[in-house]
């Protein structure tokens, strides 16, 4: 459950603008809706996510109840050189999923 | 209220004596300059009940200007220079795809520090916040986006020196997202 996935390029030169796709499993609960006995169901999104390489970060985001379930995000990066992805994504209640990638970097 | 009381009597002791005592004048100086800070403290306060929502016979501003507007702060952003890439009509507003980006050289001394997403008519018009760095290389994100109805998305850039770009786009939503 919560397997993420991402998408880089096979390989990359430094100084490349590189697109990197992530996407995890998840319900996004928004906390709006009511089950069929009206009782509200209680929110539980992911609500965070960061994107470090080689211990620097790239990019983040803080996310709401407005982004759809399995949350898809996309991003770029000017290759520094080589180095390791570490990408973070935390649940409502501070569960967090860690996923640590390699740049092949030529 | 105590405030006021105070004000006008000194008011009237100056009328019917004479002031020609300098820390007489002084002290009425003080007291009326106390009433005017009162009175515009009560000025404030009256608006901030407004701008929350406090008094009910004000209309009350819609959820997404109130974001909005402690984003900017006083800042005035400049209309038209974020890309908001969205489909015109989204049959299915659970998942609408929607990708944001700013021109910019993105080097360390100038980059799009931000950009958030605003969905003027969800039930909490706040969807996302993108932070960038130096290291982004172009300040694009993507992502899928739930909208309610129909409606107009707004996007705010914040930009290293302070300024704020703003990008807005209408989608017809089929079915709406979020249902309950």
């Amino acid at each position: 459950m919560n397997k993420p996935r991402v998408k880089l390029p096979d390989s990359a030169k430094a100084g490349d603008l590189i697109e990197v796709k992530t996407l995890i499993s998840h319900v996004m609960e928004t906390g709006q809706r009511k089950d069929p006995d009206g009782k509200i169901i209680p929110r539980n999104i992911i609500n965070f996510f960061s994107a470090t390489f080689a211990g620097n970060e790239v990019f983040r985001a803080e996310l709401q109840p407005g982004i759809s379930a399995n949350p898809f995000l996309s991003f770029f990066m000017k290759v520094p050189g080589p180095g390791e992805f570490e990408f973070t994504w935390v649940e409502d209640g501070g569960n967090k999923i860690v996923e640590k990638i390699k740049l092949n970097v030529t | 209220m105590l405030g006021a009381d105070w004000g006008g009597t000194a008011e009237r002791r100056h009328a019917w004596l004479p002031a020609q005592d300098d820390e007489m004048t002084d002290s009425i100086a003080s007291q009326l300059l106390d009433r005017r800070q009162f009175a515009s403290g009560a000025a404030a306060l009256a608006g901030l009940l407004v701008s929350s929502g406090g008094l009910g016979a004000q209309p009350a501003e819609p959820a997404w200007q109130q974001v909005f507007k402690t984003l900017v702060g006083d800042t005035k952003p400049i209309e038209g220079k974020v890309s908001l890439e969205l489909p015109e009509i989204a049959e299915n507003g659970n998942t609408v795809p929607v990708t944001v980006s700013v021109e910019s050289p993105m080097t360390a001394t100038d980059y799009v520090k931000a950009i958030h997403i605003l969905a003027t008519e969800n039930p909490q018009p706040g969807v996302a916040t993108f932070h960038f760095s130096p290291l982004s290389g172009k300040a694009s994100a993507a992502s899928r986006m739930r909208l309610a109805r129909t409606q107009e998305v707004v996007a705010l850039a914040e930009l290293s020196d302070g300024k704020f770009l703003v990008g807005r786009r209408t989608v017809k939503v089929t079915i709406g997202g979020c249902g309950g």
